[in-house]
């Protein structure tokens, strides 16, 4: 019930502020802390749960913004049916990537998830209906109502999905699936031992994953009017999907959350007031920070401080 | 005699060119308190693993209970009644004793059925009943990272017994320990037994072995060396060439 209630007053934030703000900037800027929320929350799901650390992130946020794309320009789809087909896309590349890559543990499994940006990229790099390596220029429609701006739009829509993930990522971490992503993490074979199907549970968090990833990436194309693959399928997402765990906490659902509002913020911040390219250094440094001095992250950190203090 | 419950029949495994297991076949009747002992690398944990499902055999056949259980995962080996304790004690870190044997309530007991707060709950009153058994209810909220030696080997056979098995596999669950000790986890075997689980122990304390089993194979270089009563195995002059080098 508290949970409802924080995800409605947050949500309620996002549409009062989308209704009194005027500059389009903060709305910007806002969809992108909203973005980061949902990947990496869906990256916790297989990262953080299952403890598979996984790269791939572009690849399923690439595929998400792609499959909206294409069927825009072929059918004109509404947005939401965008989001529908880039989730099916994305979790169907989740599941058939889980069943091909999730045998492989640590280091390998990494790897393996590195080469799938690859090849998609590759793929859309070559495929000249998707805009090849030059890209698509896409033609907005006129917002719907009540909003009066496209990116204000997008913002709430964000701002929602972010809700959605966030509550897919809860019910999984509290529910018997979650235990056993948990025992897969501590342990995987007294996992197996233990009655849990490692790899179909596996293959499911790497399915439910990827397609809120591709959630994540179904209205960038509409939100940069543009899609390329170099931009799309940049590395910088899957870092910044696995940095916002690792600093908010990778443990529960909060984590990502906090992460990833503390972490888009700051390069947010960083971006108007110095440069953009100091945004990876930003991620780099806060990065090692967190993983050296508090390696459970900022809820780790709070839990201890709650802890030492009721001594 | 009971029937039989496990059917080792001709199990080979070989890594790479080192030969772990040869040929080894054995037979387990239901309720049973059996030994498998042999010196370092002789082949006990390979076999067991092989049993369990955690490595697959090369050659041979091993049924459970009249199934044919070789080509099965681990987890489908668990849910038909194999379970086991680990050498090293695996416990799930993160979470608490009690959470360690809901992770098997849920997957193999209470399996398919809606996860609801009364089945949870349900769940929850089990996994309190096994620690009582075991005596751990002390430490059920306490995180399975801060238990003493003696307290892992117990979680680990909790949680096996969380899966409610027909068979126990019990991987050196003494080791470690101290004598006290020793003789706190030997009583809660005979008492897991004595409810009517088939134990298999491998262990290298011989007192506890020769008290527990009723009957004791002897490994050495993957293949059995002798097998009998554990008056007949301590004078076997294999054994003792196999453990002395005599």
């Amino acid at each position: 019930m508290k949970f409802w209630v924080s995800a409605g007053i947050a949500f309620a934030l996002a549409v009062i502020a989308a209704a009194t703000l005027k500059n389009e900037y903060y709305f910007f800027a806002g969809y992108t802390v909203l973005m980061f929320v949902v990947l990496a929350t869906a990256w916790n799901i297989l990262g953080g749960y299952a403890g598979y650390v996984n790269f791939g992130t572009p690849a399923f946020f690439g595929l998400g913004a792609y499959t909206a794309a294409v069927l825009f320009k072929a059918t004109a789809a509404p947005l939401a049916l965008q989001i529908l087909a880039a989730a099916t896309m994305s979790g169907l590349l989740g599941c058939a990537a889980g069943l091909l890559t999730l045998r492989l543990r640590g280091i390998f499994f990494a790897i393996a998830t590195i080469a799938l940006v690859v090849i998609i990229e590759t793929l859309f790099n070559n495929w000249r209906y998707a805009g090849g390596a030059t890209g698509l220029q896409l033609l907005r429609p006129p917002p719907t109502a009540p909003f009066e701006s496209y990116v204000k739009m997008l913002f709430v829509l964000m701002a929602a999905l972010a809700v959605a993930a966030v509550a897919i990522a809860r019910y999984i971490e509290r529910s018997w699936i979650g235990r056993g992503l948990r025992a897969i993490r501590d342990s995987e074979e007294a996992a197996e031992c233990s009655g849990v199907p490692t790899l179909r549970l596996k293959v499911f968090a790497c399915t439910v994953s990827g397609a809120l990833m591709g959630v994540g990436g179904a209205t960038m194309p509409m939100y940069l009017s543009f899609i390329e693959p170099a931009s799309t399928f940049n590395l910088n997402y899957a870092i910044g999907a696995l940095a916002s765990p690792m600093i908010g906490g990778t443990a529960g659902y909060l984590g990502p959350v906090i992460g990833a509002i503390l972490l888009s913020t700051i390069q947010q911040v960083v971006t108007v007031t110095i440069s953009s390219e100091m945004n990876v250094m930003v991620v780099g440094v806060l990065l090692v920070v967190f993983v050296v001095a508090a390696p459970e992250g900022i809820l780790g950190l709070i839990k201890k401080w709650t802890r030492s203090s009721s001594r | 005699m009971d029937k039989i419950l496990l059917k080792i029949e001709g199990v080979s495994k070989h890594f790479g060119g080192f030969s772990a297991l040869d040929g080894v076949s054995i037979a387990i009747a239901g309720g049973e308190r059996f030994g498998l002992i042999g010196p370092n690398g002789s082949g006990k944990t390979t076999l067991i693993n092989c049993v369990a499902g955690s490595l697959r055999h090369d050659a041979g056949s091993i049924v459970f209970d009249g199934e044919e259980v070789s080509r099965l995962p681990a987890y489908q080996r668990t849910r038909r009644g194999i379970a086991r304790s680990f050498q090293i004690p695996r416990p799930f870190a993160s979470m608490s004793v009690l959470e360690n044997l809901m992770v098997p309530l849920e997957y193999v007991v209470h399996r398919g059925l809606v996860v609801t707060g009364k089945t949870e709950a349900q769940a929850q009153d089990e996994a309190m009943a096994i620690l009582r058994d075991i005596g751990l209810a002390e430490k059920a909220v306490t995180p399975s990272n801060r238990l003493s030696q003696v307290e892992l080997r117990k979680l680990e056979l909790a949680r096996a017994m969380a899966a409610r098995p027909q068979l126990l596999i019990s991987d050196e669950a003494m080791a470690g320990l101290s004598s006290n000790e020793v003789s706190e986890v030997l009583e809660i075997l005979f008492k897991l037994n004595a409810s009517g689980i088939t134990i298999i122990m491998i262990e290298h304390i011989m007192q506890a072995v020769m008290k527990f089993s009723q009957r004791i194979v002897c490994l050495d270089a993957g293949r059995i060396i002798c097998e009998g009563t554990p008056a007949s195995i301590v004078q076997n002059p294999d054994v003792q060439r196999a453990y002395l080098g005599a």
